[in-house]
């Protein structure tokens, strides 16, 4: 295979993942979402976000079922542990999109000290940061509960991981 | 053999405190803290899946995760005593979530060094959430301690009844060394100190003191259950007993 070839395939199926949404976040993609490790002409390497989230089964399926459709069904879709996903991988596309349709995205490099939260989060709606934790876990594994006390208006927020 | 039990003690650990944690789905006193028991839950059934899905392809007689999470009987679950405690109130669900987690953090920190990288992958994923939930148990454990006379009296009581089965976190056996010799294993019993501190730092935030030292209760790696683990598995194995290889 030529490396021209093999660089149109691997395209191609980047685009197909694009319009592959969160089954739980339609709002972003799996690729925005950085839970995609490799893309080749032989397979997909995709890693979950967290060991229990209901929607790593849904994602898997997702991507088969669009690859399948898009005349890609000889590649493989194979799932990896390691190295474990973490919120640095979502795009600067993602942060975006997630922060219109609500959620605070998680802060980018605090991975460390960010298991505790301490950071700060912008409300997505008004924009002020004076806001405040109200549930260490929210609608999903991957949010917290936070409340804006500028607008009063609660919302998620993308954790830390 | 010995690698498929240890791979197994881990899954367990995690499956039987998961469903446990599960019961609390729909009854917790705030709606916050029911959302963040059943996340608690999700994460470890979910490292429960991988955890006992490396112990049936070490074992390589064709079981899955499923097959040994519903299809063993009770004296065949390895896990520790403490994970299979009722509930009682939300404080003895946060004592023994406390006591676990911060046993839990440390294993996996030094797990996910090990040379076998099956074991260190989990290991390495499992570690962020439960770093989480050593936060988040802790947290609790110095609102209820540092609360209302009420509060605090449910704390103590709650750290009363688990203490009995913290000791077992740290026995090392055979199994345990097996898996050391096999670039698997953590040597438990020197991660009692560091332990030590952690849940004495936190018991001085919420105004506590430590239970008074008692006889340890062992037994649960051998298959020497207390009669509660029982009633949990029959109600978590419920369908796959009464309509043998059901799936979605």
């Amino acid at each position: 295979m030529s490396v021209v070839t093999a660089l149109t395939s691997t395209e191609r199926l980047r685009a197909v993942l694009a319009s592959v949404p969160d089954p739980e976040i339609p709002a972003v993609s799996v690729l925005d979402l950085g839970i995609v490790r490799e893309i080749s002409a032989a397979r997909v390497l995709i890693t979950p976000t967290y060991t229990g989230c209901p929607a790593t089964l849904a994602i898997e399926q997702a991507i088969r079922s669009a690859l399948d459709a898009n005349g890609c069904g000889a590649v493989a879709v194979e799932t990896t542990l390691s190295p474990p996903w973490s919120t640095d991988w979502i795009s600067d596309e993602g942060r975006e999109k997630l922060r219109a349709y609500g959620i605070a995205p998680p802060p980018k490099g605090a991975n460390a000290a960010a298991l505790k939260n301490q950071t700060l989060a912008e409300c997505p709606r008004c924009g002020s940061s004076n806001t405040e934790e109200i549930s260490r876990f929210g609608s999903t594994p991957c949010k917290a509960l936070w409340r804006c006390k500028a607008c009063a208006e609660p919302f998620d927020r993308f954790k830390c991981h | 053999m010995s690698l498929t039990i240890y791979a197994q003690r881990l899954g367990d650990d995690s499956l039987i405190l998961g469903q446990r944690l599960s019961e609390w789905c729909g009854h917790a006193p705030a709606i916050e803290v029911d959302l963040s028991l059943a996340n608690v839950a999700l994460d470890l059934i979910g490292q429960a899946s991988h955890f006992l899905g490396l112990a049936g392809a070490i074992e390589g007689k064709g079981r899955d995760a499923d097959a040994l999470a519903f299809r063993r009987d009770v004296m065949d679950f390895t896990n520790c005593l403490l994970v299979e405690q009722p509930n009682g109130d939300f404080a003895q669900t946060i004592a023994r979530q406390f006591l676990f987690s911060h046993y839990q953090v440390l294993f996996l920190e030094r797990l996910a060094a090990a040379q076998d990288e099956r074991f260190a992958a989990i290991a390495a994923k499992a570690l962020k959430e439960v770093s989480y939930h050593a936060t988040l148990a802790s947290d609790w454990v110095v609102r209820l301690g540092d609360g209302t006379d009420e509060s605090k009296a449910r704390m103590i009581a709650g750290l009363d009844w688990m203490w009995r089965f913290a000791d077992e976190l740290f026995v090392m056996d055979d199994v345990d060394a097996a898996a050391i010799t096999a670039g698997a294993g953590v040597d438990k019993a020197a991660l009692r100190p560091a332990w030590d501190q952690r849940i004495d730092a936190v018991l001085a935030d919420a105004g506590l003191v430590r239970p008074a030292a008692r006889r340890a209760t062992l037994g649960g790696r051998t298959g020497r259950h207390s009669e509660h683990l029982g009633h949990l598995l029959s109600e978590m194995q419920f369908l796959q007993r009464a309509y043998p290889g059901a799936t979605w």
